[in-house]
């Protein structure tokens, strides 16, 4: 079981993700992949208690506006080496308007957690091993950065 | 130069407490090797054939003496008492132990030095001219703006797992090229508009390795305020769409070829529509702050070719051949800019003793206001020495073996550290090196030559630029053999190009015959005082191939 992590602490997960083919019908309380959310916009909205998943290679930009009413966004890492996410994570928050929960499933690993914290993520869905502490430390790790980013939307630059 | 304030110095001491976490876990057992690595790679730390090797930044290749001091110590400390200056601006320990990196990092630190992401597939150190800021031939000073860019790189969150490796060379002067951006995957010209205003030329997709392509122009005018949104643009496309199914192909210049410049250059700006007007953009104030630190030292008013100067160039013709080969004007008279050569026969290409290093890190005090540049072709620069010290310093350089006027010739080659410490290596490539050394040891043939780039890489990574040099070689594999495959034609500067494959290659032993017969066939086609690329390139490659690849009768 992986172990579900948010800014502050375990968090329950109280989503099952669904597979990438998932075919059938709109379930609550589940995360169902882009392909189906684009085929099934409506029902999935309505639920209010569905949320969608968006792998590495799949292009946000086809989301419609009202994604940004989803109760929950997760994006894959398929591997940690594959940085997409973090461009994904970006636009869901600065160009869709996403406010909820954006999710990094996947290769998620500890010490990802600051740069997927600076670009929008704000629960991490990790191995079950993982020390809680230590990976709530580590997004404490650095105490400023230079560039512009969704966490802090100013770049150093402008604040010196 | 660039002097840290409290925040640059905290983020980069805050990087060496998360790297020392790192390894700690590593070595208990709660980090596996496979999820360390990309972290060590971050931090400059390469495993390699014998060792472990970290590399080092020297940001836009600017060290001061303090810094150097430090090199030396830490590699006297920590590593067998050399350092490796590389071809791209940055310095290698060849043989630290992985446990030792996190106190070599914070000592660094101290000196406001640090290794972040000189390795792994994020955005590197970004290069530009050797003789930034002291020559006149220069539109402004390119090392405000590198530093611009450092910083914007320096642990961005959204680029650290790029597809690749990712590059960005900087020029600003108009009549030659020596940060080589045509093979960068961004390579920034700097230039002026007819308002005057200061911009950049933009050009994506160059790169050596396994696909050796000149970048390609997608803009010829961001305006100043606009590089960083600019850069962000790119490299976001990059992240999006670059390859990742193979490695081989995931550098920016297979994505900008198989999109089309044009197509590539249009998604960079619809991106870019998005960021420019973002806080991004960068302020006036930002670009005065950091072009204060790239003032002019303090330089005494003198005049040009005092008699002194003079007078010992004409009694010595030794030191008038360094004069005319390993110096070069300066923008403030009385003052010239020298380059110390690291390559004497035997020695490899690069490599320096801690007490070389020390001893550089004195001449810079005394010679040129404390200040160093390292050189892409791998060679040391004092860019500030006075025309009336310059034969103290020659001679004082001499006696440490930092004076061989070879810089530019033939000798003075770019060589990677191919099979004797590398471990992708197909073939040795130092060996060569000396062994052309050894054969050319003439310097007034050489300098009848005049100059000539001979690159050398063991492998296709191509770490030795071989596709850019007029004379490029490479280390291939023939059957578990080491062998040496030789192209003609390559060039680094304004027009770069890329080598063509003479033909069959050739064993170890046959190089030094190989490069003379190309001499010869050069010399005896060559009009006047022709440089070795202008002959090439009119009378191409047919008279080089039959004379090389003549049967014996
Ligand atoms: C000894 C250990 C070394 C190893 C294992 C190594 C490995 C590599 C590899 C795998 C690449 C190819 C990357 C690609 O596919 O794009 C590469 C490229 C490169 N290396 Fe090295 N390298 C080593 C040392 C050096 C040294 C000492 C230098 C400087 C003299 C150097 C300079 C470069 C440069 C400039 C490139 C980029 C070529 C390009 O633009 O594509 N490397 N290296
Ligand atoms: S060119 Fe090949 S042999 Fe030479 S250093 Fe690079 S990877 Fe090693």
């Amino acid at each position: 079981m992986p172990k579900l992590i948010n800014l502050t602490g375990d968090q329950a997960n109280t989503f099952e993700l669904l597979a990438k083919d998932y075919e059938g019908d709109v379930k609550a309380n589940t995360i169902v992949p882009m392909a189906f959310f684009m085929a099934n916009r409506e029902a999935v909205l309505n639920a209010g208690n569905v949320g969608i998943w968006i792998d590495s290679e799949e292009q946000p930009e086809e989301l419609p506006e009202t994604a940004k009413t989803l109760p929950v966004i997760a994006i894959n890492f398929p591997k940690f080496m594959d940085g997409r996410g973090y461009s994904i994570a970006r636009y869901a928050r600065e160009r869709l308007n996403f406010e909820g929960e954006l999710r990094a499933i996947g290769d998620v690993l500890l010490d990802q957690l600051s740069y997927l914290k600076r670009c929008g993520f704000n629960a991490f869905d990790m191995r079950d091993d993982v020390d809680t502490e230590l990976a709530l430390s580590s997004l404490g790790e650095f105490t400023e950065a230079y560039q512009a980013s969704n966490e802090q939307p100013t770049p150093l630059f402008r604040r010196r | 130069m660039y002097i840290y304030d409290e925040v640059d110095s905290r983020i980069v001491k805050e990087r060496v407490a998360q790297f020392q976490g790192q390894t700690d876990r590593y070595f208990a057992g709660t980090l596996a090797a496979d999820e360390y690595l990309p972290l060590r790679l971050q931090n400059g730390l390469y495993v390699q054939r014998h060792a472990p090797m970290l590399r080092v930044a020297i940001p836009y290749g600017m060290i001061n003496s303090t810094q150097l001091r430090k090199l030396a110590q830490l590699s006297r400390d920590f590593d067998k008492g050399y350092v490796h200056f590389t071809t791209r601006q940055n310095v290698q320990f060849n043989w630290p132990e992985i446990k030792d990196v996190p106190e070599m990092l914070r000592q660094l630190a101290d000196v406001e030095m640090h290794a972040i992401q000189t390795s792994g597939n994020c955005i590197r150190n970004t290069t530009t001219d050797q003789f930034a800021g002291v020559i006149d031939d220069e539109v402004v000073d390119p090392r405000p703006y590198c530093e611009i860019i450092r910083q914007w790189s320096t642990l961005h969150p959204e680029y650290a797992f790029l597809p690749r490796k990712f590059k960005i060379a900087v020029n600003a002067c108009p009549s030659a090229d020596r940060a080589a951006i045509a093979v960068h995957d961004i390579g920034l010209e700097i230039v002026k508009n007819a308002e005057g205003h200061v911009g950049f030329k933009v050009f994506v997709g160059g790169g050596l390795g396994r696909t050796p392509i000149i970048g390609s122009l997608i803009n010829d005018f961001v305006a100043e305020k606009d590089l960083l949104t600019y850069l962000e643009a790119i490299l976001r496309v990059y992240n999006r769409h670059g390859r990742r199914d193979n490695k081989y192909k995931a550098r920016i210049k297979i994505l900008v070829k198989a999109l089309t410049p044009a197509v590539f250059k249009e998604k960079v700006e619809a991106e870019w529509a998005f960021l420019k007007d973002s806080e991004n953009q960068l302020t006036e104030q930002e670009i005065s702050r950091v072009k204060a630190f790239f003032t002019a030292p303090a330089y005494e008013n003198l005049e040009r070719n005092c008699a002194e100067f003079v007078a010992a160039q004409e009694e010595s013709k030794g030191f008038a051949n360094w004069i005319k080969r390993c110096t070069n004007d300066h923008k403030v008279d009385g003052y010239r800019i020298v380059t110390l050569t690291l390559k004497k026969t035997g020695i490899p290409p690069g490599d320096a003793t801690d007490r070389q290093v020390d001893i550089v890190a004195d001449l810079a005090d005394r010679y040129s206001f404390g200040e160093v540049r390292v050189t892409h072709d791998q060679n040391l620069v004092l860019a500030d020495v006075r025309e009336d010290q310059l034969h103290a310093l020659w001679k004082e350089a001499q006696a440490v073996g930092f004076a061989t006027p070879n810089l530019g010739m033939l000798t003075d080659m770019i060589c990677c550290p191919g099979g004797d410490f590398c471990g992708l290596a197909n073939a040795k490539s130092i060996p060569v090196a000396e062994q052309i050394q050894l054969t050319f040891d003439n310097m007034d043939y050489l300098y009848d030559l005049g100059e000539i780039d001979l690159n050398i890489s063991g492998c296709m990574n191509a770490c030795g630029h071989h596709h850019v040099g007029n004379i490029g070689v490479l280390g291939v594999d023939k059957r578990g053999q080491e062998f040496y495959q030789v192209s003609l034609g390559g060039d680094s500067g304004r027009d770069a190009s890329i080598g063509k494959i003479l033909g069959p290659s050739f064993a170890r032993a046959d190089m030094p015959n190989v490069i003379t017969k190309l001499i010869d066939v050069f010399v005896e086609n060559r009009s006047e005082d022709e440089l070795f690329i202008d002959t090439y390139r009119r009378i191409g490659m047919d008279p080089f191939k039959e004379r090389v690849y003549a049967k014996a009768d």
